[in-house]
């Protein structure tokens, strides 16, 4: 009815006013949106891409690969390929492009670098037409190693632009040569073993919050507003101190010679000092301290909001103490708490200053093994990689949290 | 990706108009510590009075990661690199250093041509320039070692005769030699029986037997301070830290030098560096007899033959050239080979 009464032309500028509100929304937003398309969308879809797509061998020797097409990397590769590739080597050779192939070869077949630099320089010295006809002889005077159908494989393998290869290495998994089955890998396995300690660390820090953080919040929230406000900059007190120096300072109380340690001795509790420092119960310990404010934040402000009668009513209807906190209180507080518990471990997952300073060797998390491979080894594909895999297991654990429990549940406070 | 390069520019550009200002200057890096300071004095300043060229010198920790960001991302920021031939080949192979030409380095104070007069393996690689000759060896705290003192590598490994704590560098690099010479294997056959897996194994079984007695750092600066506060009873370290400590801060360490590993640091460019005209002035400038004899100071060999007499003779049996014959060469293109597996072998080693 009330339709009917909207003329057209009321119907259409009030679909103009809305589209212009709209427009306006979307201009106080836009900064926003194209600060978050350049550090956030494009840096992970750049990261997602490069784990998938290596060009490097395929750019520098396109012809090899083309003809390596019917090979199917059981023997050697016909004649014509190997000649195809030690001209393909001479020139590379010339542009000084070897290197770069020997690194992306050598990445699969450890050894294979130096096979093919030392080749490379010595095809330069031999015409092309020499190359085309007995290249494969060339090659395999040069170096043995290329009567071994290994790096032959090497060179296929490392070709694909697009491989599932890195995720393959980063799930501690490889694919078989021959038949193309998937397989368990033969070099080092840490990956997974890691994953798993990573997230292991993670449920374990997030607990450690809870049994820490949730009484604390409790207590706070009971005080009388002044007293409150006072002890939650106690709580923001460190949140605001910079990240290095708390972790610095649990180098400083945990060390063999420091503050712990020479308490306890003094005392005369121990004769030795424990080792805390470098190990996983530091990283879990200075973490823990570390993300505490996060757990206590939103517990406080939903835990403020809990009318305390609800629980007097409960009590004066005959609820001993702990039902009445177990049906009544503690639900009440699920909001604030599943937040914490949720913002804790997602952070923690990914952390790495930490574990990298306080954490020696065993306390290290999947975040520093990314980060050796793009400081140290280079491999950038396979930390883009690993960093993809923990995109994904956030995400999954997310999801299972939304499906369970319901991020309309949360509440930040 | 091409926005993410978008991106990078930007963020570059923000940098670059901040670099405007010195249009002049020049970026050099090394590694910081007494052989910066030693740098600082006798290639830097002379540069800059002479020339007048502004430089910017700074510090980093080793190893191509860097170079091959600013290379990948057309983003340099480095011009002159101090960079240890164990990376070089590696740095130089996949394209990420300028080539030398080496005509145009002088000759030597006395008139050597400077062919001859640099020791061949300082010229080896097409990409640098040496600057010194440096190398690896263990030292000792004389106050907290006890009555034994460590003189093999052998004995390093040996946590039952000499107890403590010994310090090593995070990679793979020369632990697995020292490990394998301790095991027993000939200085000179180290490397060909690295190559091999049963090699490789015996080497983690070797340091195996040390684990829990070792402690890991990062940087060679950290060497003379975990011997200097207790940290470690043992230290591996670059010889010149070492003999710093001694010389200059009156430190009570001893040196240890069977089989130390010994390697050249060479002068080298970032490839696509906008300044390279001018960081081949200063390379040239600094790899004359003079300033390399200066190296001298922190215990690093001159790498030409005509820096010797400028050499306060003094400093002599502490240079890794006087100690050659118990050394190993680093060699540079195993560590091409393998540094990858090996490293992430290392990293399996560490987190087991």
């Amino acid at each position: 009815m009330s339709q009917a009464a909207l003329s057209r032309q009321d119907r259409a500028s009030a679909l103009s006013a809305l589209r212009r509100r709209k427009l306006v929304a979307f201009l106080f937003v836009a900064p926003l949106l194209a600060f978050l398309l350049f550090a956030f969308v494009a840096p992970i879809a750049s990261m997602l891409l490069r784990s998938v797509y290596e060009p490097t061998v395929a750019n520098l020797i396109p012809d090899t690969l083309e003809k390596m097409d019917q090979w199917d990397g059981r023997d050697m590769p016909p004649a014509a390929v190997m000649n195809q590739f030690a001209l393909d080597l001479k020139r590379l050779a010339g542009d000084r492009t070897s290197g770069r192939l020997a690194g992306e070869v050598n990445r699969v077949l450890p050894g294979s670098s130096s096979v093919i630099q030392s080749t490379a320089r010595q095809v330069r010295q031999v015409e092309d037409s020499e190359l085309l006809s007995r290249g494969s002889d060339v090659l395999q005077q040069a170096n043995g190693r290329w009567a071994d159908v290994e790096i032959w494989r090497s060179i296929q393998r490392t070709g694909q632009a697009y491989s599932i290869n890195q995720f393959l290495t980063a799930l501690d998994l490889q694919k078989n040569p021959l038949d193309g089955s998937i397989e368990a890998r033969d070099g080092p396995k840490i990956y997974v073993d890691l994953y798993t300690k990573t997230l292991r660390i993670a449920l374990l820090i997030t607990l450690l919050t809870i049994a820490l953080g949730y009484p604390l919040s409790y207590f706070l929230a009971g005080l009388p507003d002044k007293t409150a406000n006072l002890l939650i900059v106690f709580v923001l007190l460190p949140f605001w101190t910079s990240l290095l120096v708390r972790t610095t300072s649990w180098i400083a109380l945990l060390q063999t010679n420091g503050v712990v340690n020479s308490f306890l001795i003094g005392i005369g509790l121990i004769n030795e000092p424990f080792k805390m420092l470098y190990t996983e119960f530091a990283t879990i310990i200075a973490m823990t301290h570390i993300l505490l404010p996060f757990m206590i934040l939103p517990l406080y402000s939903v835990m403020r909001g809990i009318d305390p009668s609800y629980f007097r009513a409960a009590m004066s209807m005959g609820a001993k103490p702990i039902p009445a906190f177990w049906r009544i209180y503690l639900p009440m507080s699920l909001p604030g708490l599943s937040a914490g518990a949720l913002l804790v471990f997602i952070i923690s997952v990914g952390y790495y200053i930490t574990p990298a300073l306080v954490g020696g060797t065993d306390g290290q998390m999947i975040s520093n093994l990314i980060a050796f491979h793009m400081q140290q080894s280079n491999n950038w594909g396979l930390a883009a990689a690993l960093g993809s895999i923990l995109l994904a297991v956030i995400l999954l654990l997310y999801w299972t949290y939304d499906r369970f429990v319901g991020t309309k549940s949360l509440s930040f406070g | 990706m091409k926005k993410l390069s978008t991106v990078l520019t930007g963020a570059a550009l923000s940098v670059a108009l901040m670099g405007a200002a010195h249009a002049n200057s020049l970026t050099v890096v090394s590694f910081g510590g007494a052989y910066g300071a030693a740098q600082e004095r006798h290639m830097i300043a002379p540069f800059v009075k002479e020339t007048g060229t502004q430089i910017l010198f700074e510090d980093y920790s080793g190893g191509i990661a860097e170079i091959k960001a600013q290379v990948e991302s057309g983003n340099i920021l480095w011009d002159a690199v101090d960079i240890e031939v164990i990376d070089l080949e590696r740095a130089c192979a996949e394209g990420l250093l300028e080539v030398i030409p080496r005509d145009i380095l002088p000759a030597g104070d006395d008139g050597t041509p400077a062919m001859k007069d640099f020791i061949p393996a300082a010229l080896e690689n097409e990409c640098g320039v040496g600057v010194i000759v440096w190398t690896i060896i263990y030292a000792y705290n004389n106050d907290t070692i006890g009555a034994n003192k460590p003189q093999t590598i052998a004995d390093l490994f040996d946590t039952k005769t000499f107890p403590g704590k010994r310090a090593f560098r995070k990679r793979p690099q020369v632990n697995m030699e020292w490990a394998l010479i301790a095991d027993g294997v000939e200085p000179s056959k180290v490397y060909e029986v690295l190559a091999t897996d049963e090699g490789q194994r015996r080497a983690f079984a070797k340091l195996d037997t040390i684990k829990n007695d070792i402690v890991w750092f990062d940087s060679w600066s950290q060497a003379p301070q975990l011997l200097n506060d207790g940290g470690a009873a043992m230290v591996q370290s670059a010889n010149g830290r070492i003999f710093s400590a001694i010389q200059e801060d009156k430190r009570p360490f001893t040196m240890v030098w069977d089989s130390h590993v010994y390697d050249l640091d060479v002068w080298s460019i970032v490839k696509g560096s906008t300044k390279k005209d001018l960081a081949l002035e200063f390379i040239k400038f600094a790899t004359q007899s003079k300033p390399l004899a200066g190296m001298a100071d922190v215990a690093y060999g001159p790498t030409r033959v005509s820096s010797n007499v400028y050499v306060d003779q003094s400093v002599v049996p502490d240079l890794p050239t006087s100690h050659i014959e118990k050394g190993v060469k680093a060699d540079g293109i195993f560590w091409a080979d393998f540094g990858e597996s090996l490293g992430e072998k290392f990293n399996e080693w560490l987190l087991k």
